[in-house]
């Protein structure tokens, strides 16, 4: 395939992420990392697990968790998944201004997410005093919680840094995979999430 | 122009060439190099290790030199000596064998050996800057969170980097392997050294991730006040060890595998067979990757995790042995009855079965928990696994160059001399480790600086020490092989040992391009094939086309470069907070580096099929 014709396809194929050799690579490659990805956050978790009921003070998971702001960000979270999905769909459409559009409103509703993370460490270590160095228990919580918010800047910043790339030249087979993959990403995020919002914060206020 | 000047130029010219190839060939020659820099570093220090235990009350080095002498040299040998020079045979062979131009990401491979490359030079810095780490390869907390100095932080960091870059070498071979197959290498005829560094490379995918983990708490622990191992704090420090060997116990299998497939390639070339049990072979080795994460706590069986865990632990261990031994049995079923040539790749190869058997054996000695107790940090360990890792991964290393030497860089190794240069490392290898069983039985036990007279253990150190000499003699004599090939020797024809995989289908070395015709391939052993009928090639599955070819880039060197001096960063901003300076500049620089990856354009470049007529009437 000439450069030519990845550049400036003369029609879309439906599936534009997997249409050159270096998509294809890209697709499973990513796949793989994603596979690297989990037994990361499964470590995390692991981790987390074993030094959940090693809290000093009154610090505790029942204690300091609101399920008011987690609820919030996990729906913000939730449905930026979802959002991301419809700028997907309109890639295989090949309708380049409505993926952007979809795209910007993920990343709005990323920002969100973080926006909320941030304000609960901070709460946290104003209100309670329950910092990164507190206790075992602290430790385990920021790095395992702090490890998603990392993922969650890297794939916003992603985003960001393709929409502005391409907005003038719209979609081809060259960066078709980009856009997928970085999409794939904020999926994995998402799962990830899932399972913090299930261990960490609904199994910590259960005890 | 002088001549001097242009011979500068073209050093000049020929450095950068290296330092922005995407080449699979030549990023082999630069792990190989680097590789092999780091074997005789670790060499070195084995040599101290063993000149200080020659002999009773020894103070050649002090006692803290010692433990630092341990701690590099087994994180040495296995991160950056072995690792490395596997991942040089994988990318001189992998590409060849399934008949494709290069590997998926030819720009993440260049990245992987320059991480890999970074985080080992920051491991050593460690030398220079007051002090190596010191809490032996394994580092467990609390030993390693309480030890002063900043020694342990290199550890932390330069296996970080590295360990990055190990982690993207698996995931370009995984896709390499998936997707670039030439028509016709279907899976079960891929060559053995493929199949074991497709299960290698699953096996890095899924284990490295768990010492990243492990690495961060204990950099969070050392660098930024975290309580992960710090008992007080209600820290814990066995989730250190099980995060270590979780990863460290598929790392044994990730070291092994590869060469397990290179010996079932040497084996059939030069016993003039095809392999015996080809699909038995995969299923034993898909077996092993599998098990290989079941048994991370066989090291693990004296922490008290209870009897029932043990069990569990020590049967699945056991069950390891029973895919290893339909491998050596086959291995011995080709030979049998084949017309067998013994060259040096085949003479290492046959001295690597009975000697990893016997390091197999030990194995379920060490396997049976509660025998375990008994042999648990002494010198019996040090003796099991060094008849696994040098009986095994070693002669695999030096059997595997001997064989694609010529592939690799053009001429075959002179023979005498690898010959030579087997013996007394052979000698040298039984003599330094066998002993080591018994005084380990005797109660020697490991890591300690000295032992007293009067214990019975000073015959037994002292043949140890004679015989790591004579391993040492071997490894000169294949280095003196090394140069006086590359001056002496005619130049390699494209199949010198009669072989039947692809590989042997192209000139040695290979052109840039490998393949100008994508090849056909009819069966296991494609070459074989086409040889038994007559053919003087592979069949091209494609007409002569233009070849789509990748860009060399300099951002893989930026990026670890960058790494490299965040690495720096981190480890001193304890002490000061304007190392913090150090943090924010290399991370630039790597971030910096990757959004310019992702934003500029980079597609490659086209061979026109014209000139490929014109370099093939020169070339055949």
């Amino acid at each position: 395939m000439s450069q030519e014709d990845i550049l400036n396809p003369k029609q879309m194929p439906s599936d534009p992420e997997k249409a050159t050799p270096e998509g294809k690579n890209k697709f499973v490659g990513f796949w793989m990392f994603l596979g690297g990805e989990t037994v990361l956050f499964a470590s995390l978790f692991g981790t987390y697990l074993a030094l959940v009921r090693s809290t000093s003070g009154e610090n505790t998971p029942e204690n300091l968790f609101g399920l008011e702001l987690v609820f919030i960000m996990t729906m913000l979270l939730l449905t930026s998944s979802l959002t991301s999905v419809y700028a997907m769909y309109h890639m295989k459409n090949n309708d380049f201004k409505k993926m952007q559009l979809w795209l910007g409103i993920t990343v709005v509703l990323g920002l969100g997410f973080l926006g909320c993370e941030i304000y609960e460490f901070y709460h946290y270590i104003h209100e309670y005093g329950f910092t990164f160095r507190s206790s075992a228990f602290g430790s385990a919580f920021y790095t395992l919680v702090g490890f998603h918010g990392g993922h969650v800047v890297f794939g916003l910043s992603w985003f960001i840094a393709l929409m502005l790339r391409n907005r003038k030249r719209g979609l081809n087979l060259y960066n078709a995979p980009k856009y997928y993959i970085a999409s794939l990403y904020w999926h994995f995020i998402d799962v990830v999430w899932v399972f913090i919002f299930t261990v960490v914060y609904l199994l910590g206020k259960v005890g | 122009m002088s001549n001097a000047i242009a011979q500068q130029r073209g050093l000049a010219a020929a450095i950068w060439d290296y330092m922005t190839t995407v080449d699979h060939k030549k990023i082999a020659h630069l792990y190989l190099v680097s590789g092999g820099l780091f074997f005789l570093i670790g060499g070195l220090e084995a040599m101290i290790i063993r000149i200080q235990l020659m002999k009773p009350d020894n103070d050649f080095i002090s006692a803290g030199l010692y433990n630092e002498m341990i701690t590099m040299h087994g994180t040495t040998m296995i991160f950056l000596a072995a690792m490395p020079i596997i991942f040089a045979l994988m990318n001189a062979v992998v590409p060849l064998q399934i008949g494709a131009r290069d590997v998926a990401f030819p720009f993440l491979n260049s990245l992987g050996f320059w991480l890999f490359l970074f985080g080992g030079l920051l491991l050593n810095v460690s030398w220079f800057t007051g002090g190596a780490p010191d809490a032996g390869w394994t580092n467990y907390a609390p030993l390693s969170t309480t030890s002063p100095g900043h020694g342990i932080d290199y550890y932390v960091m330069g296996l970080q980097i590295s360990g990055a870059g190990t982690l993207i070498g698996g995931i370009n071979f995984l896709v390499t392997i998936i997707n670039m197959r030439a028509p016709g290498m279907t899976y079960m005829r891929m060559p053995l050294f493929t199949w074991t560094s497709f299960i290698t490379s699953t096996l890095i995918l899924f284990a490295f991730p768990a010492l990243t983990v492990g690495l961060f708490l204990m950099m969070f622990d050392r660098m930024f006040g975290s309580a992960f191992f710090d008992v007080t704090a209600g820290g814990n420090e066995i989730i250190w060890e099980h995060l270590f060997w979780i990863f460290g116990h598929p790392e044994v299998y990730i070291l092994i595998l590869p060469l397990f497939g290179a010996f079932s390639d040497i084996i059939s070339t030069f016993s003039k067979k095809r392999l015996f049990g080809y699909s038995a072979m995969v299923f034993a080795t898909v077996l092993i990757g599998f098990l290989g994460f079941m048994v991370w706590a066989h090291h693990m069986f004296t922490v008290g995790l209870g009897p029932i865990a043990n069990s569990i632990f020590a049967v699945s261990t056991m069950a390891i042995a029973v895919p290893t031994g339909i491998k050596i049995f086959n291995w011995l079923f080709t030979m049998w009855g084949g017309s067998i040539k013994m060259s040096a790749a085949m003479l290492w190869t046959v001295a690597f079965i009975p000697s990893f058997t016997i390091g197999g054996m030990t194995g379920v000695m060490l396997a049976s928990a509660a025998a375990d107790y008994q042999y648990h940090d002494t010198y019996f360990v040090v003796g099991h696994f060094h008849y696994v890792i040098v009986g095994g991964v070693v002669f695999g290393i030096f059997a595997a160059l001997h064989y694609w030497w010529p592939k690799m860089f053009g001429k075959v190794l002179n023979e005498k001399l690898g010959h030579w240069a087997f013996w007394p490392f052979f000698i040298g290898f039984h003599l330094t480790f066998f002993i080591q069983h018994f005084l380990g039985l005797m109660g020697m036990p490991r890591r300690y600086w000295t032992y007293f007279e009067g214990q019975s253990l000073a015959t037994g150190n002292m043949i140890s020490t004679v015989g790591a000499f004579f391993m040492a003699l071997g490894t000169l004599i294949f280095l003196y092989n090394v140069v006086y090939t590359a001056i002496k020797e005619p130049r390699a024809s494209a199949d010198p040992w009669d072989g039947r995989t692809l590989e042997w289908s192209i000139p040695s070395t290979p052109p840039f391009y490998n393949f100008k015709q994508t090849p056909l391939v009819r069966g296991l052993d494609p070459l074989w094939i086409e040889k038994m009928e007559g053919r003087k090639g592979i069949t091209p599955a494609e007409p002569l086309g233009d070849i789509h070819m990748p860009n060399g880039s300099i951002l893989p060197f930026l990026m670890s470069f960058g790494l490299f001096i965040a690495g720096f960063g981190f480890i001193y901003q304890v002490d000061h907070n304007a190392w913090f300076i150090a943090v924010a500049v290399g991370m630039g620089l790597t971030l910096g580096s990757m959004l310019t990856r992702s934003l500029k354009d980079d597609l490659g470049y086209h061979i026109h099929k014209e000139d490929l007529i014109e370099k093939g009437e020169g070339k055949e």
